[in-house]
């Protein structure tokens, strides 16, 4: 069983969003960077756990520059065998999707996993872009996943409820909460992260379909009105008369 | 210019899909509507009203396979000569849009929030960095896809009822089976309703959601509730809102015992009227709230429905 996992990175929840030149260039000044929830969380523990009961070898792919080779590191210590990082700035979906694609069809994987999406940029776009490059099924937002010899029972959110479908390997799945416990990384994994193989490839001739033009802060709230708790009779004719929501 | 919109009706048609035909006719271009699934020709022909020309279903498929789904809008395409797709931002957007995007060399813009910019550009604001900043995608390519946040565009009835054809778009097989498919009944999906009642841990037990689900009641509001509550399993998975859980952005958000942490408000500080119930002045929501009321939610939810139900006596 060989499985990719598509790793991206996002600035930990707590970090100043900021703008520079013009508002056209994210700020990562001070910004700390943590393994994208969903892709440690989700995506990452579950093809460990798989690997452990079924054998093979987990593979984590990053499309990034030397900056990211942290990161990478990080989700080396929670157990993947080895990383790869295509060398570029991934600075659009398609241009992210078609470079882990390229690597995974010349490589040949049963199972790439992505997670649910980057909290940073693209919204849910790079799993399903892999996977009509590939040609291969993907099931998107899966939230439980087992396999059965080359059959993959997996459970999805869809609107409003839950769906289990079966589907053949290869395939692509996009994860999810429910997938797996996130796993903290042990003094041994960390040693051992040190010195698995990072290879890093150039990466492919690819034209971008979009980019950011700029960026804009949304307007600061206004103070909160504070209402008397004993008066929801107020509460309701603000929200009718002024908020107009009701 | 001619726009083609997808919508799935395995699901009945909502709002959802009332803004993103409201939002193609917006573009200015002749709207075609292409769906699959069961809905009758009846409920379709309505979307005529928003500023559909023309429906096409392709009846063959009654799965969500997005590469099924894919050939066939690709195939509309090619046959109206669109040059933009739209879909609502939903779950099944999720997955059929960036295949498309792959298949037609389509820039995407996922989440839009806005109709495009188009002086010297194509360019879509959409939420990044879990909505604590507007991002401004510009899309490249001559067809370009759009897949529009639900809430960011009121629908608008332009005309009538519209003409819907059968069509077949070259499907091919799927490769995913669905064994079953659980839908809790009646509710009203998280991210397409109007009015949202949330509760997080001030709630101290799961047998006091009843005043919750009251003012729900009252406000025809959906539950949403914070992560750890949905950890414990005091409120199912499906309804726990943040940056792990749904992204919503109603009209109006009523938080009740939510402390109002970073990550619980990445997903709902898209909503336009928030209002936070808690007994502690420091809490963190405060400072994202519109409306605040320091006070017990044991006390405060049941008189806010009271209130409410005084209003919707007077005004309806
Ligand atoms: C990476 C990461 C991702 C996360 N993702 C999410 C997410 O998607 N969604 C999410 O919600 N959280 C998320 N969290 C957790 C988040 O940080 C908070 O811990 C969580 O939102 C707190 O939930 P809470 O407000 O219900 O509980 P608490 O923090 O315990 O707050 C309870 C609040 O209720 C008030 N209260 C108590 N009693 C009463 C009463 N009788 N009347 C009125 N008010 C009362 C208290 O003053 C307090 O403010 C995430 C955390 C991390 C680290
Ligand atoms: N630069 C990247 N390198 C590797 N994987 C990525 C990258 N960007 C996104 N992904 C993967 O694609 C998923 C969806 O990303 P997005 O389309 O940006 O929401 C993420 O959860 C990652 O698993």
């Amino acid at each position: 069983m060989k499985i990719l996992v598509c790793i991206s990175k996002s600035p930990d929840t707590t970090s100043k969003i900021a703008f520079t030149d013009g508002n056209t260039k994210f700020d990562e000044n001070g910004v700390q960077y943590i393994v994208n929830p969903y892709d440690e969380w989700y995506a990452l523990v579950r093809a460990l756990e798989l690997k452990e009961t079924l054998g093979g070898n987990v593979t984590i792919i990053t499309v990034g520059t030397a900056g990211d080779d942290s990161v990478i590191r990080k989700a080396l210590a929670i157990g993947a065998d080895d990383a790869v990082r295509i060398d570029a700035d991934p600075t659009d979906a398609y241009y992210t999707a078609a470079q882990i694609a390229s690597y995974a069809k010349a490589n040949g994987f049963d199972l790439v996993l992505t997670g649910k999406e980057t909290i940073n940029y693209n919204g849910s776009q790079v799993g399903g872009m892999i996977a009509e490059e590939l040609d291969l099924p993907f099931v998107s937002l899966a939230t439980k996943m087992d396999i059965n010899g080359t059959t993959v029972t997996l459970e999805k959110e869809i609107v409003g409820g839950v769906q289990v479908v079966e589907v053949d390997l290869p395939l692509v799945v996009s994860c999810a909460k429910g997938m797996a416990e996130q796993r903290i990384p042990n003094m041994r994994g960390i040693m051992a992260a040190r010195t698995k193989p990072l290879t890093i490839v150039p990466a492919i001739d690819v034209n971008t379909l979009t980019s950011f033009a700029s960026y804009t802060m949304p307007a600061a709230k206004t103070a909160c009105k504070m209402i008397d708790p004993n008066n929801m009779d107020e509460l309701v004719a603000l929200l009718h008369n002024e908020a107009k929501v009701i | 210019m001619s726009t083609i919109v997808y919508i799935t009706s395995s699901n009945g048609l909502g709002k959802s899909a009332f803004e993103a035909v409201t939002y193609a006719k917006k573009l200015g271009s002749d709207v075609t509507v292409v769906s699959t699934g069961l809905a009758d020709a009846a409920s379709l022909a309505v979307l005529g009203e928003y500023g559909a020309g023309n429906v096409l279903i392709d009846r063959s498929v009654t799965s969500d396979d997005a590469q099924q789904i894919t050939r066939i809008i690709a195939s509309a395409v090619e046959k109206t000569g669109a040059n933009t797709v739209v879909f609502s931002h939903d779950l099944i957007a999720k997955s059929i849009a960036p295949r498309l995007s792959v298949r037609l060399k389509a820039g995407l813009v996922s989440g839009a929030t806005s109709l495009p910019i188009t002086d010297g550009g194509f360019t879509c604001s959409v939420n990044v960095f879990s909505g604590k900043a507007f991002g401004n995608v510009n899309i490249k390519t001559d067809k370009k896809i759009i897949s529009l946040l639900p809430n960011s565009i009121q629908p608008e009835v332009t005309g009538s009822v519209c003409s819907v054809e059968d069509y077949s778009g070259n499907a091919g097989e799927t490769r995913i089976k669905v064994l079953s498919t659980k839908k809790p009944e009646g509710e009203i999906p998280l991210t397409e309703a109007e009015r949202v009642v949330s509760a997080g841990r001030g709630m101290k037990a799961p047998e006091n959601w009843g005043i919750v689900e009251d003012l729900a009641k009252v406000l025809g509001a959906a539950t949403a509730c914070s992560r750890p509550v949905a950890d414990i399993g005091w409120r199912p998975h499906h309804e726990h809102v943040g940056q792990t859980g749904f992204a919503i952005r109603p009209n109006l958000y009523i938080a009740a015992g939510i402390s109002g942490a970073i990550q619980h408000l990445a997903g709902v500080n898209g909503s336009k009227v928030i209002v936070a119930i808690n007994t502690d002045a420091e809490a963190p929501f405060f400072k994202a709230a519109d409306y605040g009321v320091l006070g017990d939610v044991f006390e405060v939810l049941p008189r806010l429905t009271e209130a409410l139900k005084k209003f919707n006596a007077t005004n309806n």
